[in-house]
C-alpha cells in the first residue's frame, strides 16, 4: 500500500492503543447492520439529530449576544435581529429549527407507534425515547421565556401557575420555581442557565444512550421482523447493509429534501403566520396587560387540551389540578406503551383492522386538539366535541392493551 | 447481494462530485456564523468618529475633558511658536525620532507628526502598559528630567514622551504615541477616528 | 397505505373553530419593499408627523439611509431634527412618558414592531384611514378600528376632516337583492347608521370636501407610504432574507443531483 496509507495505519494503530477508535467506528457505522427496508419513516430520527446540532449551534451563537435580564431581553433579541451582521438568520435558524424538532420528533414517535418499534428487546430505547421527549417539551418551555416578548410571559405565568394547582405545597411550589411572587427577571435568568446548560446536557446524554440502546439491538424496520434472524455464513444479517456507507450516504437525497423544506419556511415564511412567531411576542412582556388569547405554542397544543380537559371539580380538588392530573397521565402512558401492547405481531401492517382504526382515531384526536386552540377557548359547544377527541387520546393506549390482548388470542388458533 | 457491478470509476466521480458541492454548502453555512462576530451596527456607531472642535485652544493648552475615541482617551493640543521651536533641539534623546516605528498615518509622518504644525492629536495610552501619561507642557526642569523639553510623563513607569508624542530613549515605553487616523473639516473642527475622504 | 391517507384527511376536515377576528373589516394592503419612493416618502412623513410621539428605538438612522438609497448627509440634513444625534444612532424621541401618559391617556408606543404585532401592514392602514370627527372624544377624534382611541388624528391637516353619517342605501329583499322601483329605475332606499353601514359594505365615513391639504387619493398614498415604510422597519433584513432564500433553495436544488446520482449508485448494490 502507499506511503500515506501505511502512515495513516500506524497513527490509527497509535490511537487505538489508547482509545478505541477503530473498533467504535466498526461497531457503530461500518460493521453495523441496518435493515434494508427501511422507508420514508425512518428518516425522522436522522432529522431529529441535524435539528438537535442546529438548535444547539446556532443556540450558543445566540448567547453571544442575548443578555437575559428583564429589562434587556427583548432589545438584545431585536439587537441580534438588526445590528449584529448575520444575527437574523441564526435566530430564524433557531426558532424555525424549535418548531422542526417537534415536528420530525412527533413523526419519529409515530413511526415507533406504527412498526412497534418499542415491543421487545427495544423498549429502554423507547423509554429513553419519551424521557428526551420530556427534556424537549422543557426545553421548549424554558426557551419560549427567553424573548421576554408579552407571549413568553404570560404563556410562562399561565404555566407556572399550574404547579400552584398542586394541594398544599402549590402556590410554595410555584413561588418557588418562579424565585419571585410573579414572573419577572429573575425567572428568566435561571430559565436561561436551564435552557442553555442544564437541559441540554441531559438531552445530549440521552441522545447518546438512545443511540447505544439502539444499536446495542439493531434497528426494527417496517416488517416488524428481526432482521437477525437470517444471517449468512460469517454471520452477517442477509436482510441488512452496513450503516457506512450505505445510509450515510444512501440517506442523503432525502437529507436535502428535508433542508430545503426547512430552508423554505426559514427564508420566506419564519413567523409561519402568528404560529411559529406568535404576534404577541412583538412587543415587550407587560404584566398589565394580558393578550387576547394566551395559547401554548403549537407544539403543546394537545397537551393544552387536555389540561382543560377535566372542567369540574372532584373529592374536594380543583378541576385545575385534575386537569394536571389527566396532562401528566397523558405524557407518562405512553412510556409503559411497551408493556400495554400485547400483539405477537410488531407492524402496523400485520396487525388487526381494530388496532389500525384505534392508532387512526389518535391521530385524529391529536391533530384536532392541536388546531382547535383557537376555538376550544371560546365556546362550550366546541368543548364537547375536543372533549371526544381527548378520551380518544387515552382511550387509544388502553385499547392497545385490551385490543392487542384479543389479537394474541386469535392469532393462536 | 447483487453480483458486483460497481463501476468505481462513476462511484468515485459522484463521491467527488457530491464532497465538493457539499464542502460549498458547508462554507455558506459557516458564513452566518463568522459573519457575525464582525462587529455589529451598535459597536460601529460606538466606534465611529468623534468632531472636535478646537477654536478655543490657547496655544499650549490641552482639549479638556479629555474626548474618547472607542474607548480610548485622545489628547488635542495646540502647540505655542516655542514648543514647535525646540520640537527638533534634541533628537539623540529620542528613540524614534523620525517616527519609523507605524505609530501613525503616513500624513502624520514629519517631525511634528500632525497634518497642521500646531495642532496635536494623539492616543492618550502610554505604548508601555497603558497607562495614561500626564501633560506637562512647560519646558523647565522636572524632578523626573533635570533636561525636560516639554511633552508627557507617564506616572506608572517613567516613560517620557515629547511634544510630539514621541518616545525618549531609555525609557520603558517601546514605541511613539500612536496618532489616531483624522482630518480637518473645517479650520475649527477636527474629525478623529478616519482618514480623509473616508465617508 | 390508503388507511394513512384517510386518517390524514379526517385529521384536517373538522377545523371549525377558529376565533374571528371581531371589529371594523381590514382592506387591502400590499407593502412594496423595492418602492424605495415609496419607502423614502413614507419615512419623511415619520420624521414630519409621528417621531414627536413615536420612538422607532430599534432602528437606526444609519441603516435606514442605506436601505431606502438616501446619502448619510441628506439624511441627516432633512430627516434628523437633532443637531446632536448621529447618523450611527438609534430612531428615539426625547417626549415624557408621565406627560404623555397625562395627555392621551396611554403613553404612544414605539412603533418599530407594530405591523408585525398586528399581524400584517394591514391594520395600520385601515386606522390611519378611519379616524372621524367626534366632539364626544378629549381631543375630538375617534376611530373605527380602535375605538375611543388616545391619539389624535396626527394627519388631520392633510386628510381633512371625516364625519360619521348615515345614508340612504339601497333597501334588501328577502332574496338579497336591492329593491328598484321598477317604473323609475332607482334604488328605493332606506336610512342606516353605523355598524349596519359597514354590514351591507358601505363606509360610515365621509369625507369633508377640501377640508385638508390633499385629495383623498393623494392621502391615501400618504397612508401606503408610511405603511410601508413601517413593514420595512418592522424587519429591515426581509428583502435580504429572501434574496438569499432563493439562493440556498437553488443551491440545494443542485446539491440534490450528485446526491441523489451517488445514493443510487450504492443502492445497486444491494437492491
Amino acid at each position: 500500500m502507499s506511503a500515506i496509507e501505511q502512515s495513516f495505519k500506524n497513527v490509527m494503530a497509535w490511537i487505538d492503543d489508547r482509545l478505541p477508535v477503530t473498533e467504535a467506528y466498526e461497531k457503530h457505522l461500518s460493521k453495523y447492520y441496518a435493515p434494508k427496508n427501511l422507508n420514508i419513516w425512518y428518516y425522522f430520527g436522522i432529522f431529529s439529530f441535524l435539528v438537535l446540532a442546529n438548535q444547539l449551534l446556532t443556540g450558543i451563537w445566540l448567547t453571544m449576544s442575548y443578555v437575559p435580564t428583564g429589562e434587556e431581553a427583548f432589545a438584545s433579541v431585536e439587537y441580534i435581529m438588526r445590528d449584529v451582521e448575520y444575527g437574523w438568520m441564526l435566530r430564524y435558524m433557531h426558532s424555525t429549527g424549535a418548531s422542526a424538532f417537534f415536528v420530525v420528533v412527533y413523526l419519529h414517535m409515530f413511526r415507533g407507534l406504527l412498526y412497534g418499534s418499542y415491543q421487545k428487546p427495544r423498549e429502554l430505547i423507547w423509554i429513553l425515547g419519551m424521557l428526551i421527549y420530556i427534556a424537549l417539551m422543557a426545553e421548549g418551555f424554558f426557551g419560549y421565556l427567553l424573548p421576554w416578548g408579552n407571549m413568553s410571559f404570560w404563556g410562562a405565568q399561565v404555566i407556572v401557575s399550574l404547579a400552584s394547582a398542586i394541594p398544599l405545597v402549590g402556590e410554595d411550589l410555584a413561588i418557588w420555581v418562579r424565585g419571585d411572587f410573579n414572573m419577572s427577571g429573575v425567572t428568566l435568568n435561571r430559565f436561561f442557565a436551564l435552557h442553555v446548560v442544564l437541559v441540554p446536557l441531559f438531552l445530549l446524554v440521552l441522545v447518546v444512550l438512545h443511540v447505544l440502546a439502539l444499536h446495542e439491538v439493531g434497528s426494527n424496520n417496517p416488517d416488524g421482523v428481526d432482521i437477525k434472524k437470517t444471517t449468512d455464513d460469517t454471520g452477517k444479517p442477509l436482510d441488512g447493509m452496513p450503516f457506512h456507507p450505505y445510509f450515510t450516504i444512501g440517506k442523503l437525497p432525502g437529507i436535502i429534501i428535508f433542508l430545503f423544506l426547512f430552508c423554505a419556511v426559514m427564508f420566506f415564511y419564519p413567523d409561519g403566520g402568528g404560529y411559529l412567531i406568535e404576534h404577541p411576542n412583538y412587543e415587550p412582556a407587560d404584566p398589565l396587560k394580558t393578550p387576547e388569547l394566551i395559547a401554548p405554542v403549537w407544539y403543546y397544543t394537545p397537551f393544552y387540551s387536555m389540561l382543560r380537559a377535566a372542567t369540574f371539580p372532584l373529592f374536594g380538588l380543583d378541576a385545575k389540578f385534575w386537569g394536571l392530573v389527566v396532562m401528566a397521565g397523558a405524557i407518562i402512558l405512553p412510556i409503559v406503551l411497551p408493556w400495554l401492547d400485547k400483539s405477537p405481531v410488531k407492524s402496523i401492517r400485520y396487525k388487526g383492522m381494530g388496532s389500525k382504526v384505534m392508532l387512526g382515531l389518535f391521530v385524529i384526536a391529536f391533530f384536532y386538539s392541536r388546531l382547535s386552540r383557537h376555538g376550544a377557548s371560546h365556546t362550550a359547544a366546541h368543548l364537547d366535541g375536543s372533549d371526544l377527541y381527548r378520551h380518544l387520546l387515552c382511550l387509544f393506549f388502553v385499547d392497545a392493551l385490551v385490543y392487542s390482548r384479543g389479537e394474541n388470542q386469535a392469532s393462536s388458533r | 447481494m447483487s453480483e458486483s457491478s460497481v463501476n468505481s470509476g462513476r462511484r468515485n466521480f459522484l463521491l467527488g462530485a457530491t464532497a465538493v458541492v457539499g464542502a460549498g454548502g458547508v462554507a455558506g453555512l459557516a458564513v452566518p456564523f463568522v459573519g457575525s462576530w464582525s462587529p455589529s451596527a451598535r459597536a460601529l456607531a460606538a466606534g465611529a468618529p468623534i468632531k472636535v472642535d478646537i477654536s478655543r485652544l490657547e496655544p499650549g493648552e490641552i482639549l479638556g475633558p479629555i474626548p474618547a475615541w472607542r474607548d480610548k482617551p485622545v489628547f488635542v493640543f495646540r502647540r505655542s511658536e516655542t514648543m514647535l521651536a525646540q520640537l527638533d533641539e534634541r533628537p539623540e534623546r529620542l528613540a524614534d525620532p523620525a517616527s519609523e516605528r507605524q505609530q501613525q498615518p503616513s500624513y502624520a509622518k514629519n517631525s511634528t507628526r500632525s497634518i497642521r504644525p500646531d495642532i496635536a492629536v494623539l492616543i492618550g495610552l502610554c505604548t508601555h502598559l497603558s497607562c495614561s501619561p500626564k501633560y506637562r507642557p512647560a519646558i523647565e526642569p522636572q524632578e523626573f528630567d533635570p533636561e525636560w523639553a516639554g511633552g508627557f510623563y507617564c506616572p506608572c513607569h517613567g516613560s517620557k514622551f515629547d511634544l510630539a508624542g514621541r518616545v525618549y530613549q531609555g525609557v520603558p515605553a517601546p514605541s511613539n504615541l500612536e496618532v489616531p487616523p483624522h482630518y480637518y473639516e473645517s479650520d475649527n473642527v477636527v474629525v478623529i477616528g478616519e482618514d480623509e475622504g473616508v465617508a | 397505505m390508503r388507511l394513512i391517507l384517510v386518517v390524514l384527511a379526517l385529521s384536517v376536515l373538522p377545523q371549525s373553530g377558529f376565533a374571528a377576528e371581531v371589529g371594523f373589516p381590514l382592506f387591502e394592503m400590499t407593502p412594496d419593499l423595492e418602492d424605495q419612493g415609496s419607502l423614502q416618502r413614507g419615512a419623511k412623513i415619520y420624521m414630519n408627523y409621528c417621531l414627536g410621539c413615536h420612538s422607532l428605538q430599534y432602528q437606526r438612522y444609519k441603516r435606514t439611509a442605506e436601505d431606502l438609497g438616501v446619502p448619510e448627509s441628506l439624511m441627516l440634513e432633512h430627516l434628523v431634527f437633532d443637531p446632536n444625534t448621529k447618523i450611527g444612532d438609534p430612531i428615539k424621541n426625547t417626549i415624557s412618558k408621565d406627560n404623555a401618559k397625562a395627555w392621551f391617556g396611554a403613553v404612544p408606543p414605539d412603533l418599530t414592531l407594530y405591523t408585525q404585532l398586528k399581524g400584517g401592514p394591514e391594520y395600520l392602514y385601515t386606522y390611519l384611514l378611519t379616524f372621524y370627527e367626534d366632539s364626544q372624544r378629549p381631543l375630538g377624534a375617534n376611530n373605527l378600528v380602535y375605538e375611543n382611541v388616545g391619539m389624535p388624528h396626527a394627519l388631520l391637516e392633510l386628510q381633512g376632516v371625516q364625519k360619521k353619517v348615515c345614508k340612504q342605501i339601497p333597501k334588501l329583499a328577502a332574496n338579497g337583492g336591492e329593491m328598484m322601483d321598477p317604473l323609475s329605475q332607482n334604488y328605493i332606499t332606506e336610512e342606516v347608521c353605523g355598524l349596519e353601514l359597514i354590514e351591507r359594505g358601505y363606509s360610515p365615513l365621509e369625507l369633508v370636501e377640501n377640508s385638508g391639504q390633499l385629495t383623498a387619493e393623494g392621502y391615501e398614498q400618504v397612508v401606503y407610504d408610511l405603511t410601508n415604510f413601517l413593514y420595512y422597519v418592522g424587519d429591515p433584513s426581509r428583502l435580504e432574507r429572501e434574496r438569499t432564500g432563493v439562493f440556498v433553495l437553488i443551491f440545494l436544488a443542485f446539491f440534490f443531483v450528485p446526491a441523489y446520482l451517488l445514493a443510487r449508485e450504492y443502492k445497486k448494490e444491494f437492491h
